[in-house]
């Protein structure tokens, strides 16, 4: 377990299920931040009433609302989820992220901070150093004047003692967009006009502030009323669950999905439509292209970079095409995709082909809740099994290897350009790559076939992956 | 000394495994290397000890039979070194 903030997730969906199965959950729901922190038990945060609030913001959140849509604090759980239930069809593009504000700890400033363990040395190259004039020492301790301190950090790399720390914001920190900032009181607020939805401030917040809205309770009761439902599974699942990769889609159909596929068999698509975008792109005479299948990178293009827009290819994602097909075999059928990602949510959101999405936490959350064990299962047998490089996707510099392998020795028009691909990549978007791609955008960086990921290492490293 | 080996199975179960089972695997390449022939460890499928009430001690791993909650790989470790303390021989 990588941290608290993680298990209390967890744990609070597979109750959720568990309730839901049972069909107690009406009845449970408003008692579960009680039975998780009783009378006379520890308190994570100050007291069991604020850890109370704060699994019920929580369970809000799991249920598909986030705090800021609270009117009424008196209004019980129950409601929500009845509201939840009543409304599953309606398909409104709402932010993936929310800030619980009861949760947030209100950071203090990101400042660089002189400790007790300052000695007050005669050579003071904290002083030395400082460009602004901004330490003095007093009572054989050194002293920052904020009014002049420029955040540089110099006093901290040369002091000996490591005596001076820095302060963070760990969210702002995380944002590599700088679209979450404290509110006047001290809060922090997602600014959606800014946010890419890359879901970095929900996996650095210490305080687990940073919700996710989820699409659970649709999906469950859609399940429930015997609906069909097409589970479109992402490549990066390989390696995320006990058992085989066969076992794991014969346990989601055993949770009520009628049928179960490869989201790499939308990636071989995606792959074909590439190569013959970037080959017609080249032929025309355009510089680079990028890939296009990362939702949180499409949307810091459109948000902070609009001027590379059109160098970003115009390929479906694999998340698409995998919807289409769903759609062709099964036109009937709900198609719920289920992967490490927060983006996919509000690509989903506004995509026609996709109805729901689902994380790996919540698919997780599923089979334990309804008792499947996966290591149990038959393993499913695939129809068409995806191609290797279809489900390379995962990983960074998996579409340019596909691309790769499919324009090898089948273009002769390139072969007689003497044309050569060259590829670079963006593997995770930070402050600081963010910013190397304006350089990509002015054409100063060389490459013409630019692959990025938002999360290092590609989707694996996803923010709601059950491994890291 | 004995020289039956110390049984190590940790529960992999659905919710184990996310609450923590998942790391625990890991302990078959950490663990030291003269244990190796003492100790076995394996994944099991549920145990069934995570009822709603007991979901917050997974994830749950039986050593030689006995049941232990909030398994870590320290626990673990710690765990396997007393049973083999105990035998009277090396740890």
């Amino acid at each position: 377990m990588s941290n608290g903030a993680e298990r209390m997730r967890r744990e609070l969906m597979i109750r959720l299920v568990r309730d839901f199965k049972s069909g107690s959950l009406e009845e449970t729901i408003d008692h579960i931040p009680l039975s998780i922190r009783p009378k006379n038990t520890k308190a994570s945060r100050c007291c069991i009433y604020h850890d109370r609030a704060v699994l019920k913001y929580r369970l809000m959140a799991l249920l598909g609302f986030s705090s800021e849509e609270e009117t009424d604090e008196l209004r019980p759980l129950k409601s929500y989820l009845q509201e939840a239930i009543a409304e599953k069809d309606k398909k409104e593009p709402k932010p993936p992220l929310s800030v619980c504000g009861t949760a947030c700890s209100s950071c203090p400033e990101s400042r660089y901070y002189v400790t007790p363990t300052c000695r007050g040395c005669f050579a003071r190259p904290c002083l030395f150093s400082c460009p602004k004039g901004a330490i003095s020492v007093e009572n054989q301790q050194s002293r920052i004047d904020y009014t002049k301190c420029i955040k540089c950090g110099k006093c901290q790399q040369v002091c000996p003692f490591n005596a001076i720390i820095k302060t963070t914001v760990p969210c702002e920190e995380a944002c590599p967009v700088g679209a979450i900032h404290k509110n006047e009181n001290g809060v922090a607020e997602i600014d959606f006009d800014h946010c890419i939805f890359c879901g970095k401030c929900f996996s650095k917040c210490p305080f687990s502030a940073v919700m996710e809205r989820s699409q659970l309770i649709p999906i469950l009761q859609a399940i429930k009323e015997g609906r069909e439902v097409i589970a479109m599974v992402a490549p990066s699942a390989l390696m995320q669950f006990p058992g085989t990769v066969e076992q794991l889609f014969s346990a989601i159909h055993a949770a009520g999905f009628s049928n179960v596929m490869e989201v790499a068999l939308g990636a071989e698509q995606t792959t074909e439509h590439e190569a013959a975008e970037f080959k017609e792109k080249m032929v025309a005479g355009q510089p680079i292209m990028t890939t296009s299948c990362c939702t949180a990178y499409v949307e810091l293009v459109k948000r902070h970079v609009p001027e590379f827009l059109d160098k970003v290819s115009t390929t479906p994602s694999p998340m698409k095409y995998a919807g289409r097909i769903a759609r062709k075999e099964h036109p009937d059928a709900l198609t719920v995709f289920i992967g490490p990602c927060i983006a996919k949510r509000w690509e989903a959101a506004n995509a026609p082909e996709v109805d729901y999405v689902m994380t790996f936490e919540e698919l997780g959350a599923i089979l334990a809740g309804l008792g499947i064990d996966i290591m149990k299962q038959e393993p499913w047998v695939l129809d068409h099994p995806a191609a290797p490089t279809a489900r390379n996707y995962a990983k960074s510099c998996g579409v340019t290897e596909a691309v790769l392998t499919e324009m090898s020795g089948q273009n002769p028009e390139f072969e007689k350009m003497n044309f050569k691909l060259d590829p670079k990549s963006i593997n995770g978007i930070d402050k600081k790559t963010a910013k190397l791609l304006k350089l990509y955008a002015m054409g100063k960086m060389p490459g013409n076939f630019l692959e990025v990921m938002s999360c290092g290492g590609g989707c694996v490293g996803g923010p709601c992956s059950l491994i890291k | 000394m004995e020289n039956r080996k110390i049984t190590v199975e940790i529960c992999c179960g659905t919710a184990c495994y996310m609450l923590g089972a998942a790391e625990l695997l890991r302990l078959e390449t950490i663990m030291p290397e003269d244990w190796k022939t003492c100790v076995d460890i394996s994944a099991i499928p549920c145990l069934e000890a995570c009822s709603n009430d007991n979901l917050g001690g997974a994830p749950f791993v039986k050593i030689d039979g006995e049941l232990m909650s909030n398994a870590t790989v320290e626990s673990v470790c710690e765990k396997v070194f007393n049973i083999l303390k105990n035998r009277g021989g090396k740890a």
